[in-house]
């Protein structure tokens, strides 16, 4: 046992470490990724694991797993168990022989998503348990111990930490990892694998009789626990538990919930000794639809009736300021106060260098009057340069762009979609799009990795997970594949090739598929890659404002004229668009 | 129920405020204090604002409530004032007197923010102004930022200085050291003018 300042995500894998995990396989995700990077880097690794191409094929592969007994971990942001729910569902059916645990990161306020779902939700509809740290000492916990949970009742556990426990810190006491020793074994049993009506009906059955258990299991193991104090109580889960517990008056009882589902029973008595309860919750009202099931005449105060916010995240503050609108007086309370108002905002911007700008601004030229459906990556940020006009899920840049190809729309359709997204979920949507007659340009950022959460390989990088050289594979092959007949690669810091390539595009019937390719500038930059910086001849320059426009991080304006910073990595497409020719050369290396 | 000392680092992403939160952790670990903190991760920071906070004898949720940190430690100093509502009435900001401007200015063509402008606004809170950039680059690389600001900051925090050099020893990468601990030493000189009273250091 020692104690480490760990971030959350650390913390976790740790947990895993002490279980021990035997396999693992996940898809990116903020706030999930780091899991697997973090197992991923450890230097003496016993189990398998992978960064699986999106996150059903990573779910299916650790059911594999668990099937032949392994303690499996599949990774994934919240959004990433929409892709997976499919082999969810049913595998609350199948059961697992092998621990099986479904990490989906929640993301209250959606800091870095694109909604705000709630995965207990999914653990409530595929009726598999649900665990729901408050703290990052109980993810770590919680997690080392899920696998043998999983094995008690047979069932994949989802295991929900929420943004503030996975980037979040704390001192944090940790065991000692256990080494993977099983291997794994397949056992035939037709009526638990294949799912076929007369096996599945059973099954079915098999899994609604388990429920009951579970619940008074959650009690008895402490995930679900209550401290009676008072005939006013406070139920709590996840991190808002712990905002409670910071404020909350010893005369108040309260009533934390770690783990779903909640035996109702337990519940009912609980909530039938207070006069008055108030549910305090991140995201979906799930406690709280519990709490009101079993309430009977005690009045419930929560998200229903306004007292808590339907929508973004908690906080110790916010708690405090629910309490007092619910008539506790919490122990303190933080008076609202306002930010200074009139500065200039700073969002997240494509970095100096980067492949997608040019990209970006040459689309923009080419296809002024153009529609831009685009996907899920960094280059979402070309939302700031006018160059991204949809965004809904993984891959869906090349389907919403069929599907407004065919809805009448007669201007163009520019797609844009990263690498990484396309071989994760865009390759079926462009198979349809072909097969089906769309027309659009489908641009794929090619930058040879999934830069936005941290930089994992993925099948075109040419190297695995742990670390094992692969083949890279050929994404001209898959477009061509798909039937795509027009398919280029070009280098998008050439802007002269790349503007030419999309006005040839332009006039082509069908689904034509260009291919812009240089390597993320982080990674080209940690692989030891140095260009000549450039600089503007102030001499030359005529305050235009061209370069400014094209919105690179590097390029500043000081006494009417462009100055470029040594932010600059030397892409050199500034140079290129400069209408004075004032920009060269001939920085610094 | 001893309170948590609430510590608040600003800045822009890739200045270091991981790193130096890390820092911040790790000493409270080396003197046996509980600690929490919460940061920003992911695509927010490729040059957005970022923050890092770190409850000191923090027992419970990681966030600062706003109006309640002890000391701001900003390596911008436009970030400075963008969260100084988080300062409690009596806490002290220690924020590096240079700032970069943010790039939807010049798209937007909107004012550049100006540094006298932006100081006397500071002036409103009990204020430590240190040249990070300057005395980094006298440690030896410019990247040392956020260790100099740690050193000013030093005086401000309830933690030992030999603590926050010891976790700076084992986090910072082995080659280093002697820059950061030069850093950290220049840092924590030009804090202590500012600790004497005598404004800006």
């Amino acid at each position: 046992m020692k104690t480490q300042y760990l971030l959350g995500n650390e913390a976790i894998a740790h947990g895993c470490l002490e279980a021990p995990v035997d396999f693992v396989t996940g898809y990116p995700g903020t706030p999930s990724s780091e899991v697997i990077d973090i197992l991923r880097a450890l230097p003496d690794r016993d189990f398998y694991i992978e960064w699986s191409v999106n996150e059903k094929v990573a779910l299916e592969n650790a059911l594999g797993a668990a099937w032949c007994g392994l303690r499996a971990l599949c990774t994934m942001k919240h959004v990433g168990l929409n892709v997976a729910a499919d082999p969810l569902m049913t595998s609350a059916y199948t059961g697992v022989t092998g621990g099986l645990v479904v990490m989906s990161a929640d993301d209250p306020f959606a800091h870095s998503s694109q909604n705000e779902q709630d995965s207990r939700c999914y653990a409530h509809f595929a009726r598999v348990p649900c665990l729901d740290p408050s703290s990052i000492q109980e993810a770590h916990d919680m997690v080392r111990d899920a696998f043998a949970l999983s094995e008690e009742f047979s069932l994949p556990v989802i295991f929900r930490p929420t943004t503030r426990i996975c980037h979040s810190k704390g001192d944090t006491v940790t065991g000692t990892p256990v080494p993977s020793t099983r291997k794994g074994h397949f056992v035939k049993d037709p009526r638990q694998y294949v799912v076929v009506p007369a096996h599945t009906r059973v099954l079915h059955r098999k899994l609604n009789e388990k429920q009951l258990a579970i619940g008074k299991a959650l009690v008895e193991k402490g995930y679900n626990s209550a401290t009676v104090r008072g005939p006013v109580a406070v139920i709590a889960s996840g991190i808002a538990a712990t905002y409670v517990q910071e404020v909350l008056p010893p005369s108040v009882s309260f009533i934390k919930i770690g783990a779903y589902p909640i035996d109702e029973e337990w519940l009912e008595k609980l909530v039938s000794r207070h006069e008055k309860v108030l549910v305090i919750e991140e995201l979906f009202p799930v406690v709280e639809e519990a709490v009101r099931q079993v309430a009977g005449c005690v009045p419930v105060s929560g998200k229903k009736d306004g007292t808590v916010p339907t929508e973004g995240e908690l906080s110790t503050a916010a708690v405090s300021r629910i309490m007092e609108s619910f008539g506790i007086a919490p122990t303190q309370s933080f008076p609202a106060v306002q930010p200074v108002a009139d500065l200039p905002p700073r969002a997240p911007v494509l970095c100096a260098g980067c492949m997608h700008r040019p990209v970006f601004y040459a689309m923009r030229r080419v296809f002024r009057d153009g529609i831009y459906p685009s996907d899920i990556g960094c280059y979402t940020l070309g939302l700031q340069l006018g160059a991204v006009d949809t965004t809904i899920c993984m891959g869906a840049a090349v389907t919403v762009a069929s599907g407004i190809s065919h809805s009448g729309e007669e201007r163009d359709i520019v797609a844009t979609i990263g690498d990484s997204t396309f071989l994760h979920s865009g390759i079926t949507g462009l198979l349809n799009a072909v097969y089906n007659g769309a027309r659009m340009v489908l641009i794929i950022l090619d930058n040879r990795i999934t830069a936005m959460t941290g930089h994992q390989p993925n099948p075109g990088s040419g190297v695995t997970a742990s670390g094992l050289a692969s083949p890279p594979v050929s994404l001209e092959a898959i477009c061509r594949a798909c039937g795509v007949s027009w398919v280029e690669t070009v280098d998008p810091y050439d802007l002269v090739s790349l503007t030419a390539t999309l006005k040839a595009a332009k006039d082509l019937p069908g689904v034509k598929v260009v291919i812009a390719r240089q390597p993320c500038v982080i990674m080209a930059r940690r692989a030891g890659l140095r260009r000549g910086t450039y600089t503007v001849d102030p001499e030359a320059c005529t305050g235009c404002g061209v370069c400014i426009g094209f919105g690179c991080p590097a390029i500043e304006k000081s006494d009417e004229k462009a100055l470029i910073t040594d932010l600059c990595s030397g892409c050199g497409v500034c140079a290129q668009i400069c209408p004075a020719g004032a920009i060269r050369r001939g920085g610094k290396k | 129920m001893k309170q948590s000392f609430d510590v608040l680092m600003v800045g822009v992403g890739g200045q270091g405020i991981i790193l130096a939160s890390n820092i911040v952790g790790e000493a409270c670990l080396a003197e046996g204090r509980s600690v929490k903190g919460a940061e920003t991760h992911g695509m927010a920071q490729r040059g957005g604002s970022v923050e890092g906070h770190i409850r000191i004898d923090g027992k419970y949720g990681p966030l600062i409530p706003p109006g309640s940190a002890r000391l701001i430690i900003a390596f911008d100093m436009l970030e400075a004032l963008r969260y100084a509502h988080f300062l409690a009435p009596d806490g002290t900001i220690v924020s590096n007197c240079h700032f970069l401007v943010p790039p939807a200015v010049f798209m937007q063509g909107g004012a550049v923010p100006d540094r006298a402008d932006i100081q006397k606004r500071l002036e409103a809170w009990s204020l430590c102004l240190v040249d990070a950039d300057s005395l980094a680059s006298e440690a030896g690389s410019p990247l040392s930022q956020n260790v100099v600001m740690l050193g000013a900051a030093s005086w401000f925090m309830p933690l030992r200085s030999e603590s926050l050099l010891g976790a700076i020893e084992r986090l910072v990468p082995q080659k280093t050291v002697e820059i950061n601990r030069v850093a950290f030493d220049l840092g924590r000189k030009a804090g202590s003018s500012c600790r004497e009273g005598k404004g800006k250091a």
